[in-house]
């Protein structure tokens, strides 16, 4: 059985939340166990997790780390030094615990994630680089946090992006799957949240083309997206999650300042000039109302 | 395409070019243009097929020419107001050493949008001097010179003036040479578009 330490930094649970939503949570339950997780029931207190060593195998860190930031009165930083060299594997749980997050805009010093200070390396648990997994989200999905764990206790090495996230889930981006893909490539934009029709990178926000994720690939509650259901893709699995005006589409006369992956902006213009010069009847009209 | 079919497209071009903007888009024909050549009406058509066709491709001709020049002075790493005096220059140099270009945008593009209805919709056959413009207007937000507004306003202000400079110059109203304007017109350009 892999042994797993869920430890919280400064978090709002939203982790553990969503972790909570996996469909199959009972079979999960059955092939991992918890040495301590905060809201399932586990084999020791947190008092015990910091004032003994317990064996464990996967390290599960949530939410923001900073050396201020005590748990049972140890510091976090000592929590995860003392259990990072015992266990084979470390996963960051969520944004925060990957990049800092929402909290590094705390009142707490020097807050960031485990490794990154956004996109910048952190030098002070640099000796962990090579077992960590960083799973990004805000929250995580997760389906892919289940299927990382599955992995380790497999031994299947997961090849991993520049920020530690597994390539399987985060190679993709979160426009790749969307089902308003045909109103962005003829630049539709939708005129209302919600609504079935059009797309929302124009102006109402929407960073899927250019954020790493699965969420169109895998669902959310294997129902749903947030861009399938009318609402912007806020780039929350990237470093630089949060930004401000989360619904509206920032642009320089006209231009959308982040255009998708990998596309020059003369790339881009050049496409936009010529799907603009044309209307699409069908892409105008509501999809299920005549 | 041969590139001696390909030079000899190009010279088609550009001498329907300088007979549309001299005479105009209706008072020439295909002969005028293949004699103008020295080649057959007959082989003219292989060329294109009509005079339609060979409309759209000069504009498009006219475009990827200024495109290019405006590329260069994006790609270069000079501040906001230089890239706008550039423009401005090029612009003028162009109307000067190749009036026709420009009386073709004017005179023809601009004022016989039924011939170009069909294949030129929106702005697809000056995309490539758009982008430009578009990307210098980006640019220029983006690093702080210029005021973010929308699209055409800007767009309005900045070829409508080079535009009507032009169009005075042609109809010989304009009393100095078109480049002793440079300075003010670059000048008040950046001055208007400028935060």
């Amino acid at each position: 059985m892999i042994k797993l330490l869920w430890l919280s930094g400064i978090t709002c649970n939203a982790n553990t939340h969503s972790f909570l939503n996996y469909p199959f949570i009972e079979q999960f339950l059955n092939d991992f166990e918890f040495i301590y997780h905060p809201v399932l029931d586990s084999s020791y207190t947190l008092q015990e997790i910091v004032s003994n060593e317990i064996e464990c195998d996967v390290l599960l860190i949530e939410g923001s780390i900073s050396p201020e930031f005590q748990r049972a009165d140890v510091s976090i930083e000592d929590i995860i030094r003392k259990y990072a060299p015992k266990v084979q594997k470390i996963v960051t749980v969520g944004t925060c615990a990957t990049f800092g997050g929402i909290f590094s805009q705390s009142d707490y010093k020097d807050v960031t994630g485990l490794h990154f200070d956004k996109e910048q390396k952190n030098q002070k648990f640099e000796n962990l680089f090579d077992k960590t997994i960083s799973i990004s989200g805000c929250p995580i999905h997760p389906e892919i946090l289940v299927n990382t764990l599955y992995a380790i206790k497999g031994d299947i090495a997961l090849r991993l992006d520049n920020f530690l996230r597994p390539k399987e889930f985060y190679a993709y981006t979160v426009h790749n799957g969307c089902v308003r893909n045909e109103y962005f490539e003829y630049k539709v934009d939708a005129h209302q949240f919600g609504e079935l029709e059009g797309c929302m990178f124009y102006d109402h926000g929407c960073q899927a083309p250019f954020t790493h994720a699965s969420c169109n690939k895998i669902l959310w509650n294997e129902v749903n997206s947030k861009t399938r259901v009318g609402l912007p893709c806020f780039g929350c699995t990237e470093p630089t999650f949060p930004k401000a005006n989360l619904f509206t589409t920032k642009k320089n006369m006209g231009v959308p300042e982040n255009l998708p992956l990998g596309v020059g902006k003369r790339v881009y213009l050049t496409l936009a000039g010529i799907t603009k010069a044309f209307k699409i009847p069908r892409l105008e009209k509501k999809l299920l109302d005549d | 395409m041969t590139s001696k079919k390909q030079l000899k497209k190009e010279l088609i071009i550009q001498s329907a070019l300088e007979l549309f903007a001299s005479k105009g888009f209706y008072s020439t024909t295909i002969p005028d243009i293949a004699s103008s050549v020295k080649i057959s009406v007959g082989s003219m058509y292989n060329y294109f097929t009509s005079k339609d066709v060979l409309a759209k491709e000069i504009i498009k001709y006219i475009s990827l020419y200024l495109g290019n020049k405006l590329q260069n002075i994006n790609e270069e790493k000079i501040s906001t107001e230089e890239k706008t005096k550039k423009i401005v220059e090029v612009y003028f140099k162009t109307a000067s050493l190749k009036p026709e270009m420009i009386d073709y945008f004017l005179r023809i593009y601009l004022s016989n949008r039924e011939v170009f209805k069909n294949g030129c919709e929106g702005m697809i056959c000056v995309n490539e001097f758009v982008t430009e413009i578009m990307i210098y207007f980006e640019e220029g937000v983006r690093c702080g010179d210029l005021r973010d507004q929308d699209f055409f306003s800007a767009f309005g202000l900045f070829m409508g003036y080079l535009g009507g400079m032009v169009f005075l110059k042609g109809e010989e109203i304009l009393p100095k040479a078109l480049d002793t304007y440079i300075d003010d017109i670059s000048y008040n350009i950046y001055k208007a578009l400028s935060k």
